[in-house]
């Protein structure tokens, strides 16, 4: 499995008619309403070629920079979690019966996802899912049919944005683990190719099918190339040492407040970050009553009916909520999954209309409490 | 729920104050519910759409407009007084409405300008929410409503459930969607991030920034989504401009636009 192949840039279309020959529907980046967006895609000449964009906080444009790259741009607004987590799905449904009812489970849709050009933080954004939805007491049936069926083409980074800040998380520029094949776009006066590496059998065949011959260790060494260049332009760093714990002991920094006054409480960075899980559930009925049925919803940590329960709400200020959402992603997280809720995306800080990054919080939290400290 | 009428089906009412219809019009927009909305409440007043008008007490009361006369506050307080449940509906009734704009003014120029006979004219002040004189057990949002979530309400009530209005932001319904967010990769400026969430972001659908039709949000950080809309080039003016618009007297949007008015 630790063999490497050469792809031609001809035989990514023969993956994908092998895949969707399978069966699969491929899922991969395409050219949006002004963004690059994962959709259903067909054929290779679907990709974003030529295609970048430009992140900072609170902006993301793109351009077309006449290049041969199809996998140049950094990130589409939201991940994968989509296709894996549907933002909303009926989970039962209830029909009155006389006197009695029945109740209907609402079957999972049998998806088969073949996923083209995930990220390798978004891949660690996945297994993280897979931790939570899988691993635990509270098993989801539908995501883990989603799950099993899909494959993965991991696309390692050929470009940083200004928002990533992977290094420091330890999920990218190039995919560790839980890929089928992770592909590196290597585009030099040499040519334009894959250097494609199997991570399962299944991997494995579909690039034999697919023609690849094994790549020399010159293309390897160019494709290393290729990553190693994505990682020295990384400029965004989070220093997570002892994070789990400063953050636990600073839940009454003055840094709550500041950061306060610019949070919307939209609940945007929360919709498109790839690990958020949160659901809520609502009922609904027919005006005869005589059918209901229950849907599951993705909801945010930042809606104030999120934490209203009998009684009260018991995070009514918009600090309360962001703090939870932060100290959820970098510290409780650990207690509860064993790692960081956080795989450095950047999309959180991209997506914030009014840009807060979440990196910069925590150094200004940091910072603080150094102060405090010198001042005590 | 208390109930006030006799019959089987509950008796709904519906009352217009300062308004333009186009809320209560959209129970019968409702073409494909509305023969089943029909059938599931006994619609004993409704002058928009018959003749027949059944005197109170009814269990519902939906109630379009806003409050501008001392006649509406008495009318308004005799509705109150004889319906179960009271339901507003619309930027008008929960917040002022367009008419609102003359609130920063003074209405006695208007009448002398407009009215050949002044004289006539009895009127308030100000363009108010219905909730301001009486209490109102459900306020519905929107310039005009969407009109599934007026069904949503009286199908709640009917089952006795909670009804799914959600008071979070626009922007929660975009990213449901899928939407591309205009402000964050075109600079477009929006509303969305401290407007109540509800006509299924359909601006930001087809490219335009939110208008803010439905209000406030429940948590709506204005100062901070102004000086956002400096970053990506709005004026002081365009800001209050901005909100100052179908719900320009709704608490939020009302000292937001003031703090830019120079």
């Amino acid at each position: 499995m630790d063999k490497t192949y050469r792809l031609e840039t001809e035989d990514l279309e023969r993956l994908l008619q092998l895949l969707q020959g399978e069966g699969y529907e491929t899922i991969g980046p395409t050219l949006g309403n002004g963004t690059i967006v994962y959709d259903k895609i067909t054929t290779a000449k679907d990709l974003p070629k030529g295609w970048t964009d430009e992140e900072e906080p609170a902006s993301y444009r793109i351009s077309n920079n006449g290049g041969e790259r199809m996998f140049g741009y950094t990130l589409a607004p939201q991940s994968w979690k989509r296709f894996l987590y549907p933002p909303l799905r009926e989970l039962f449904s209830i029909r009155r019966n006389g006197k009695s009812f029945e109740t209907l489970r609402t079957d999972s849709e049998e998806k088969k996802f073949a996923f083209i050009g995930v990220r390798p933080c978004e891949l660690s954004a996945v297994l993280i899912q897979d931790k939570v939805f899988t691993a635990g007491e509270y098993r989801d049936d539908d995501y883990l049919s989603r799950r099993r069926n899909a494959f993965i083409v991991a696309v390692n980074c050929a470009n940083a944005g200004a928002n990533c800040f992977c290094l420091s998380m330890n999920t990218g520029p190039k995919a560790g683990e839980g890929f089928d094949i992770a592909l590196t776009e290597v585009v030099n006066d040499g040519g334009h190719y894959f250097v494609a590496e199997a991570g399962t059998d299944k991997g494995a065949t579909l690039l034999e099918r697919t023609g690849g011959i094994a790549a020399s260790e010159r293309e390897r060494g160019e494709a290393e190339e290729v990553v190693e260049r994505t990682a020295s332009q990384i400029t965004k760093s989070l220093d997570t040492r002892g994070l789990q714990e400063i953050l636990a002991e600073n839940q009454e920094s003055p840094h709550w407040d500041d950061v306060a006054k610019r949070c919307l409480t939209c609940g945007n960075c929360t919709m498109v970050c790839p690990t958020c899980f949160c659901a809520a559930v609502e009922d609904s009925t027919d005006l005869s009553g005589k059918t209901a049925s229950r849907t599951r919803r993705w909801d945010s940590c930042f809606t104030l009916d999120f934490a209203r329960v009998s009684g009260g709400n018991f995070r009514i200020t918009p600090k309360s909520r962001y703090r939870q959402w932060l100290t959820h992603k970098l510290s409780s997280w650990v207690e509860q999954f064993g790692i960081f809720g956080c795989v450095g995306c950047g999309r959180c800080i991209t997506w914030c209309p009014v840009g807060i990054d979440i990196t910069a919080e925590v150094s200004a939290i940091k910072g603080e409490r150094v102060k405090q400290e010198k001042g005590a | 729920m208390p109930t006030k009428s006799k019959s089987l089906k509950p008796k709904v009412a519906v009352f217009k104050f300062a308004s333009c219809d186009g809320c209560q019009l959209s129970l019968l927009d409702a073409e494909d519910e509305l023969l089943d909305v029909a059938g599931a409440i006994d619609i004993a007043f409704f002058p928009e759409a018959s003749r027949r008008m059944l005197k109170g007490p009814y269990d519902i009361g939906i109630v379009e407009g806003s409050i501008t006369t001392p006649h509406d506050v008495e009318h308004i307080r005799e509705i109150r007084k004889s319906c179960a449940v009271l339901i507003t509906i619309g930027a008008c009734a929960t917040a002022g409405g367009i008419q609102a704009l003359r609130n920063w003014k003074d209405i006695k120029n208007y009448v002398h300008i407009v009215y050949a006979s002044p004289e006539y004219i009895s009127t308030l002040d100000r363009s108010l929410p219905v909730g301001s004189f009486v209490h109102v057990d459900f306020e519905l949002r929107g310039c005009p409503i969407n009109k599934y979530q007026l069904i949503e309400v009286i199908n709640a009530f009917l089952n006795k459930r909670k009804p799914n209005i959600h008071a979070y932001s626009v922007c929660m319904d975009c990213k449901l969607k899928g939407n591309e967010c205009v402000m964050v990769a075109r600079g477009i400026p929006c509303l969305g991030p401290v407007t109540q969430s509800g006509c299924g972001a359909i601006c930001p659908s087809f490219d335009r920034g939110c208008y803010g039709c439905f209000g406030p949000m429940e948590s709506p950080n204005t100062q901070a989504l102004a000086a956002q809309y400096k970053e990506v080039g709005e004026s002081e003016l365009d800001i209050k401009l901005a909100f100052r618009t179908f719900n320009a007297y709704a608490d939020a949007f009302r000292k937001e636009s003031e703090a830019h008015e120079h």
